[in-house]
């Protein structure tokens, strides 16, 4: 590795400190260093992506070759109620996803961040959904929700008398929400507590001498100084709401009907079902706009791309 | 680091109440698992997942291991370990680079993995499969291995990145009048100094293979290379009628995270606080 900049000095001992001087780049990596890396990212993820946008505009049944027929697919795509209904659903997911589990996991996260005693310990429960792989909480939470043994038989006054909670478009929509929150509010409580456990304390000093009360302080300091750490958690949330396949496949699948059959899960039987694999292109490159067109947005909203510090100016 | 945010002497009545509530929503479900797993199907199917089990039995734990779980558990241990090893090995080459190299080369390098993080495994599944059947993978641990890890990387650079970009540029200076090549500088001085948010990446990585189900669902078939979560889809139907199984194999598929979790509650927990970034 270190022929690719092939610079090691002949002699070091002789000359004096002064005349002693690094050259610019000097012992710094070249490009060469992310090479293996990058190709390996190159083959899995973005030959894919490429593939994946070609594939939309062919017929391909896995076996034969792949026929071209241009836009076809994307005409069939615009014209097709089921993917319309699709998309809303999961934009109402996604939307109801950050709805819930950002406020919930801002206010745990900073709550957690302080270090008492109480605060560790029950912190330390509230980690554990995370323990549990999103396939295992989806199971566990079907049989929870289940009409007949599970906790709407004991518990009615809380599920509104309503017992089969996945019968219905919106209660089933209401479940993923609820599931999906349950797991990973977890992860972004940690987030959170992690940042705001690294808020200067003399911005709260200062504010206690100004008076500033409980609430103030939250929106004022803590919430500001807490944006990069939003960003990083919504992408978080958007990344993995569009393509939050298991949980629908293991709590409803698609159900009822196809009322909860999400772009990700009308994708996949697409393609490993009813083996249309040109069509579900299609579905996947319209995946991958709107994800690359959410993240996009969230970088350009905040300057996360520019890598700014919050604590610039302290 | 060590701050400490100045207490208010009032007493926070809001977020008492606001964390007994969800105490009981996290602690509920867990009880009626743990319960659950423990009863037997007549008495669950009675009692319900709330009751205080009287006759706790075993018997379903016995079940789901002569099932072969524990061999899926392995599966998916060895696949956590591997993409690990992987994501590491080869993202702590490029965040050096992208940190300290120069030109335009390197910076358009950070953009790629940038844009990567936006990638949904999902939207690139189809021209996936066709590589790793073109590179006869299909059904091995392998086809999982691959994918898995290049989709940690995006995240694994970010993170580690972050964490070089702290090492101020007189360490490197003085490293460089010593002589040191780069590969001394990485391996003594930039490996040590950012090696809780290479832990971070790691323990990411990790918990990506250990949640993962679209690779292990598209790519594995047989029983030998079964994962946990698949196992688990897959016992949705074979267990549809006994409740407690299905349960208890939810339980024993946590626990060696769970295991993890007690002996290195710490460094999990500051691994994924890390990811948050700065």
């Amino acid at each position: 590795m270190t022929s690719l900049t092939g610079d090691r000095p002949s002699h070091r001992a002789g000359a004096g400190p002064e005349i002693r001087r690094a050259a610019p780049g000097k012992g710094r990596p070249g490009v060469g260093w992310a090479v293996p890396g990058l190709l390996f990212f190159g083959l899995f993820a973005l030959l894919p992506m490429a593939g994946v946008v070609y594939l939309s505009l062919t017929s391909w049944n896995g076996i034969t070759a792949p026929q071209f027929t241009g836009w076809h697919n994307w005409s069939r795509f615009l014209g097709d109620h089921q993917m319309v209904q699709s998309t809303l659903v999961t934009g109402v997911l996604l939307v109801g996803n950050i709805a819930v589990q950002a406020p919930i996991s801002i206010l745990l996260g900073v709550w957690s961040a302080g270090r008492q005693r109480n605060r560790a310990v029950l912190s330390a429960i509230f980690f554990l959904p995370l323990l549990l792989s999103t396939a295992a909480t989806a199971v566990m939470w079907r049989q929870l929700l289940d009409p007949n043994f599970g906790l709407p038989s004991k518990m009615s006054w809380l599920f509104l008398g309503d017992q089969n909670m996945l019968g219905t478009q919106a209660g089933a929509i209401v479940c993923l929400i609820a599931v999906t929150s349950w797991q990973f509010i977890p992860f972004h409580t940690l987030l959170y507590q992690g940042a705001a456990r690294n808020v200067p304390a003399t911005l709260y000093q200062a504010a206690e001498l100004d008076g500033a009360g409980r609430v103030r302080q939250f929106w004022s300091i803590t919430l500001p100084q807490l944006r990069n750490t939003v960003v990083t958690s919504t992408t978080f949330m958007v990344v993995g709401g569009l393509t939050a396949f298991d949980v629908v496949l293991l709590l409803t699948n698609g159900g009822p009907g196809t009322d909860t059959a999400i772009l990700p899960f009308q994708m996949y039987q697409t393609a490993f079902v009813t083996y249309d694999y040109g069509y579900a292109s299609a579905v996947a490159t319209f995946l991958l706009l709107l994800a690359t067109g959410a993240s996009l947005l969230l970088v350009r909203l905040t300057g996360y791309h520019k890598m700014n510090s919050t604590l610039e100016g302290l | 680091m060590r701050t400490r945010r100045p207490y208010n002497q009032r007493p926070n009545y809001f977020s008492g109440v606001a964390t007994l509530v969800w105490l009981l929503i996290i602690g509920v479900p867990l009880y009626a698992l743990i319960s659950a797993a423990l009863q037997t199907q007549s008495s669950y199917a009675q009692e319900g997942p709330l009751s205080l089990p009287t006759h706790l039995t075993f018997s379903n734990v016995t079940s789901v291991i002569q099932s072969g779980f524990v061999g899926y558990i392995g599966n998916t241990i060895l696949v956590s370990a591997a993409s690990v090893a992987l994501v590491l090995a080869m993202c702590v080459p490029i965040s050096y680079a992208v940190v300290r190299g120069t030109g335009w080369i390197t910076r358009g390098v950070f953009r790629i993995f940038l844009l990567g993080l936006a990638i949904p495994a999902q939207a690139v599944i189809i021209p996936l499969f066709l590589i790793i059947n073109q590179l006869g993978l299909y059904d091995t641990l392998w086809g999982v291995i691959l994918p898995t890890a290049a989709f940690s990387m995006p995240v694994s650079v970010l993170v580690i990145s972050g964490g070089m970009r702290e090492i101020s540029g007189e360490l490197y200076e003085a490293m460089a009048l010593d002589g040191a090549s780069p590969r001394k500088v990485l391996m003594d001085m930039v490996v040590p100094l950012s090696r809780s948010s290479i832990a971070t990446a790691g323990v990411f990585a990790a918990l990506q293979a250990w949640n993962g189900f679209l690779f292990p669902l598209i790519m594995t078939q047989s029983d030998s290379t079964k994962l946990t979560t698949l196992g688990l889809y897959n016992f949705v139907s074979t267990y549809s009628d006994d409740v407690p199984a299905l349960l208890a194999a939810v339980l024993m598929s946590a626990v060696p995270i769970l295991v993890v979790y007690l002996f290195a509650r710490r460094a999990l927990v500051a691994g994924l606080m890390g990811a948050g970034g700065k």
